[in-house]
């Protein structure tokens, strides 16, 4: 993870974009710098998938600014097509053709491609490297979409749902790569639905809801900014729920039980907080046998947001 | 346009044409075995001339049709339909250079229909006239308007839609074209509307100028000319690159 961010890769301000009446991206507005991994994090119908294609030059803005490489990428640009890497959400790979054959056609598009076996080797395709395509697992055939959109050393990539089909070991094998590509400062511009994906990859991510970021930063930032740090803990013998709440001095229905046992009440976990409750446990004689506080994971915060503006 | 990245698109295209089975019938087979069977058999029954020289200018269209309008429009319309085209266009290839290697590939299919066809029209008996070379100016001509068809029905319609579409096309224009037997056979309803489409206008003018003493009947130009102008101009309004 880079601290110091390199230049401006992809810049859009304000972006709006309706299909026949309906609002598919709503004023959004994202940068992402060379060198730095972006994840954009949404519910199905966000505006995720319309964001990327439109700064991958499939459809047009309504309105707004979108810049790639400071070009527009909605003109026919030759040379930004040529500096950009693409990976569909599905599909784009003849199903007839094999991998090592379709590595060389995309190879020869680019003016310094890179090595196809070794690409085959590297996304750990070489034993399938004549394997039609029709004929691959759904991970195998998004390992040879990834293999694809890195063929011409793009500076820019574009994953659509790069790990949607894979195994636990393609996931980390694509990882990996992603992170070294960023490493070696390509921009890398991501959607998915894995919050471990979003965590574990991601410099920054984008909570994307109904057309909108609701929220933005380090994966650590929005998580934080989100969640103040619910208690959790267990017990040995059941607790009175409404006294414990009433005697922490809070609403009868604060403290909740997750299941039986497991309970939980709000945070902000001030020391105080703390102490109040292990006093009223040992006032009620109730051993502890286990006691957290946990910061919101990044799920939660997504869960959150999404439903807030739903409401 | 990036010449390397066409050569590559067109070696690739002209590979899958190769490899699909249904393809190589329908702009091979089915063209050579009409060839031979009318021309053993006969069922063309001929007021005048021979039925190879009726035959070889109908077969020489319906190979342009199989090629242009069928194996073209079928393989682009499965293309859209598995996102190939979406993907090929934000590479730098783009989609002109796509258009300009699908063109490359129908062209190369066609010279080497072309030359079987003429080459077992001679072995079966027929003897060639210098209006072969006007001859391909028209199949090029036929060309332009049934890549137009097929490239409307691809980027229009469900690529299994687009399937039997341009299949039910085929068998429509071959039983309508003047390709395996004479026009005239038809119900003279028929024959009129026949005489407007695309596949009769392509095989009467082919074997006008295939004729001892040849010309070009006007009407039928006129009307090859209007589907190869509104064909094409109607599939670039229409196509839509992603189903």
């Amino acid at each position: 993870m880079s601290n110091s961010p390199g230049d401006l890769a992809i810049e859009v301000v304000d972006l709006k974009k309706h299909y026949n009446g309906r609002t598919a991206v709503d004023g959004l507005s994202l940068s992402v710098h060379k060198g730095e991994v972006f994840g954009l994090l949404g519910p199905n119908g966000a505006g995720k998938t319309t964001t990327v294609e439109i700064l991958e030059g499939y459809r047009r803005a309504d309105a707004g600014s979108v810049a790639v490489l400071g070009e527009d990428p909605s003109g026919n640009n030759a040379w930004l097509r040529s500096q950009v890497g693409v990976m569909l959400q599905d599909g784009g790979l003849y199903p007839g053709a094999k991998p090592l054959e379709i590595l060389k056609l995309f190879a020869a598009f680019y003016d310094n491609p890179r090595d196809p076996l070794e690409l085959l080797d590297l996304v750990g395709l070489s034993d399938s490297s004549t394997t039609m395509v029709r004929r691959l697992s759904g991970g195998q055939a998004q390992r040879l979409s990834l293999a694809v959109a890195l063929v011409g050393r793009p500076q820019v990539l574009f994953l659509d749902e790069p790990t949607g089909g894979m195994d636990p070991r393609a996931r980390a094998i694509t990882w990996q790569l992603v992170r070294d590509l960023a490493d070696s400062g390509v921009a890398v511009l991501l959607t998915t639905h894995q919050m471990d994906e979003a965590e574990h990859l991601c410099d920054r991510v984008g909570i994307i809801d109904h057309g909108k970021i609701v929220a933005e930063g380090t994966p650590t930032d929005v998580t934080s900014a989100g969640g103040d740090g619910t208690i959790r803990f267990i017990t040995a013998a059941p607790v009175d729920l409404a006294a414990l709440s009433s005697a922490l001095g809070l609403p009868p229905d604060a403290v909740w039980e997750e299941r039986p046992g497991h309970y939980a009440l709000p945070g902000p976990a001030t020391p105080n907080l703390l102490a109040d409750l292990t006093a009223w446990l040992r006032d009620e004689e109730i051993t502890l046998a286990e006691l957290r506080t946990v910061r919101a994971t990044l799920e939660e915060v997504f869960l959150r947001l999404t439903e807030e503006s739903r409401a | 346009m990036n010449a390397r990245a066409v050569v590559a698109q067109t070696r690739l295209e002209l590979s899958m044409t190769l490899r699909r089975g249904e393809s190589l019938l329908v702009t091979l087979v089915v063209p050579i075995g009409i060839l031979i069977f009318f021309s053993k058999v006969d069922a063309v029954q001929l007021t005048r001339g021979s039925a190879l020289n009726f035959l070889v200018p109908g077969v020489l269209s319906l190979a342009v049709m199989s090629s242009a309008m069928v194996s073209l429009g079928i393989a682009t319309g499965f293309e859209r339909r598995y996102g190939v085209l979406k993907r090929l266009g934000s590479t730098p290839l783009g989609r002109s250079g796509l258009l300009t290697a699908k063109t490359l590939n129908i062209l190369a299919l066609e010279i080497f229909q072309f030359l079987l066809i003429v080459v077992a029209s001679i072995t079966l008996g027929w003897k060639p006239t210098i209006g072969l070379v006007a001859a391909i100016g028209l199949l090029f001509i036929g060309t332009i308007a049934f890549a137009g068809i097929g490239m409307l029905m691809a980027g229009t319609l469900r690529a299994e839609a687009n399937l039997a579409a341009a299949n039910g096309l085929f068998l429509v224009f071959l039983f309508l074209g003047g390709m395996a037997y004479p026009l005239e056979r038809l119900p003279t309803a028929l024959e009129s509307i026949a005489r407007l489409l695309p596949a009769a206008a392509l095989s009467e003018c082919v074997r006008g100028v295939l004729e001892p003493a040849g010309s070009i009947p006007t009407r039928e130009l006129v009307v090859l000319l209007v589907w190869a102008v509104g064909a094409p101009l109607l599939a670039a309004k229409k196509f839509r690159w992603e189903e």
